[in-house]
């Protein structure tokens, strides 16, 4: 008989950004990262959970305006272990972030809101410049 | 996955018509506006509501839009379909339709769809859902999804803000040659560039209207078609491809599954890009047109943005695309794809008036749903295709 799953897997995703990490799922049989987290693997195998060293590269960038306030950035971040999320870089003004822009997470916990990755640049993508 | 068997041609879209558009009487449900729209397509074909036996209804706001629709009709039809997939669903009901009546599943299909978005509210008619990895960052969707393809497109293939505006223009110039558009304005470059950003690189006028609207199409078998009061629209080849659901799971946002569903429907169809006369796609973002141009190949990919410049998809360019006047100028009740359906049909039957594409035998209409989610393409043509 199946056991059920004690911890759903946005809960323990949860409970990683709350230790300040940002963790994903990895599958031994393909080598694959896996994200966002799974009850079941795509692959027929058992996912492991593993802690990401929070460095990638800007994939997508977009802004959104903001009524007498600074916009703010949405972007699809390639993290280094293989994996892609939506998150915010919010370290420059929204409109100057770059597809290539490396970028190192921090973990945004406000009260009462569950836990998010955002993002600070570590540096531009070579060869950027000139306006959005 | 195995292939379809052949089927070219066995199906015609022989009535189709709009409900009321744009601003709609206050209090009018969608369902309301689907029952309409069933009517009207049924007497453009001279049948009637008991004729009908298959019933394939989509609706946002009205989950159940099939039971809804027979309780509505007082219908009891053998065969129903609620396949749900955004936009994209009406093509593939139309898939969905030709092979139920191959199997004799029904007889006499009907296909409809209808909101209330701009009547109602857009996020009483559709809301988002929750997604914890999405919905904290608060994206504007949909609109921040396709600029994220934009930026894509921008950043691999250097398309430029002025070469997504001209996709907004060239819709603008054919809405103005058709009567039911909502826009009645010519529009230019400038004004796209100038309109108020919602997500960059998209201003409002590079988004969708934000309309009531909707319509229903009815199909036969062929042998019936040609018994019937209008010059059927054949389906000649049907395809699809579900990618991904949130734009986050995209595995490239400038590769879109109009490639493998265009290639399964031109595959069917015997038909090449170049031999279609009149190109329908569904432009609920002035990207969507540049992507789906390459992924259907009408041009190679990264070259969409410079292929619509210079008037290249407007009338009297070299190729007519949403001759309607588009989700971006004529109509866009949330999700689409009938309208596409419907206005290829009219052009094949030779009923467009003012924006009518001179020989059009042959037609493909393209739906999309969600975030580029899924895409289904139909191609339809004349019996000179046959």
């Amino acid at each position: 008989m199946d056991q059920p799953l004690a911890t759903s897997p946005l809960t323990q995703y949860l409970r990683h950004l709350e230790a300040g990490e940002l963790a994903y799922q990895f599958s031994p049989a393909q080598g694959v990262a896996v994200f966002f987290p799974r009850a079941v693997s795509p692959y027929g195998d058992a996912l492991e959970w593993r802690v990401s060293k929070g460095l990638g590269t800007v994939y997508a960038t977009t802004w959104i305006p903001v009524r007498d306030a600074a916009p703010y950035n949405v972007a699809l971040i390639d993290m280094d272990e293989g994996f892609r999320l939506m998150s915010s870089v919010r370290s420059v003004p929204a409109d100057q972030i770059r597809i290539g822009d490396r970028v190192r997470v921090r973990i945004v916990h406000a009260e009462g809101e569950p836990p998010y990755p955002v993002f600070e640049r570590l540096h531009p993508v070579q060869g950027a410049g000139g306006a959005a | 996955m195995t292939a379809l068997p052949n089927r070219r041609g066995s199906v015609a879209i022989v009535g189709a018509a709009e409900c009321d558009l744009g601003l709609v009487a206050e209090g009018m449900s969608a369902l309301d506006l689907m029952a309409q729209a069933t009517v009207r397509a049924l007497d453009d074909c001279g049948l009637g509501l008991r004729d009908v036996d298959g019933v394939f209804a989509v609706a946002a706001q009205t989950r159940m839009a099939t039971t809804g629709l027979c309780e509505y009709l007082k219908i009891h039809p053998r065969h129903h379909d609620i396949t749900y997939m955004g936009g994209s669903s009406y093509m593939t009901l139309v898939a969905h339709a030709q092979a139920a009546i191959e199997a004799g599943l029904c007889e006499t299909a009907v296909i409809t769809y209808a909101s209330t978005q701009r009547s109602s509210g857009r996020n009483i008619v559709a809301p988002r859902e929750h997604n914890p990895y999405e919905t904290p960052l608060r994206p504007v969707l949909p609109a921040s999804a396709y600029a994220l393809a934009a930026s894509r497109h921008m950043h691999l293939y250097g398309t430029t803000r002025e070469q997504l505006a001209e996709v907004a223009v060239a819709a603008r110039k054919w809405a103005l040659l058709n009567p039911a558009a909502w826009e009645k304005e010519p529009l230019s470059v400038g004004q796209v560039l100038g309109s108020r950003m919602v997500s960059y690189p998209l201003t409002v006028r590079d988004c969708c209207l934000v309309t009531d609207g909707g319509g229903a199409i009815v199909l036969v078998s062929a042998a019936r078609a040609r018994d019937l009061k209008k010059k059927p629209a054949y389906v000649l080849g049907v395809g699809e491809w579900l990618s991904h659901l949130s734009i986050s799971n995209m595995p490239e946002l400038t590769l879109t599954g109009a490639r493998q569903s265009g290639q399964a429907a031109y595959a069917m169809a015997g038909l090449t890009p170049g031999e279609m006369d009149v190109v329908e796609l569904y432009d609920a973002f002035t990207i969507n047109t540049i992507l789906f141009l390459e992924d259907l190949g009408f041009c190679p990919k990264g070259d969409g943005g410079r292929f619509v410049m210079d008037g290249a998809i407007a009338p009297g360019g070299a190729l007519p695309v949403n001759t309607n006047g588009g989700g971006l100028s004529f109509c866009h009740p949330g999700q689409y794809g009938l309208h596409l359906l419907i206005e290829a049909t009219r052009q094949l039957r030779g009923e467009c008036g003012a924006r009518q594409v001179k020989g059009c035998e042959s037609a493909i209409a393209h739906g999309n749903g969600g975030v580029l989610s899924s895409q289904s393409t139909v191609i339809l043509g004349t019996d000179a295709l046959l």
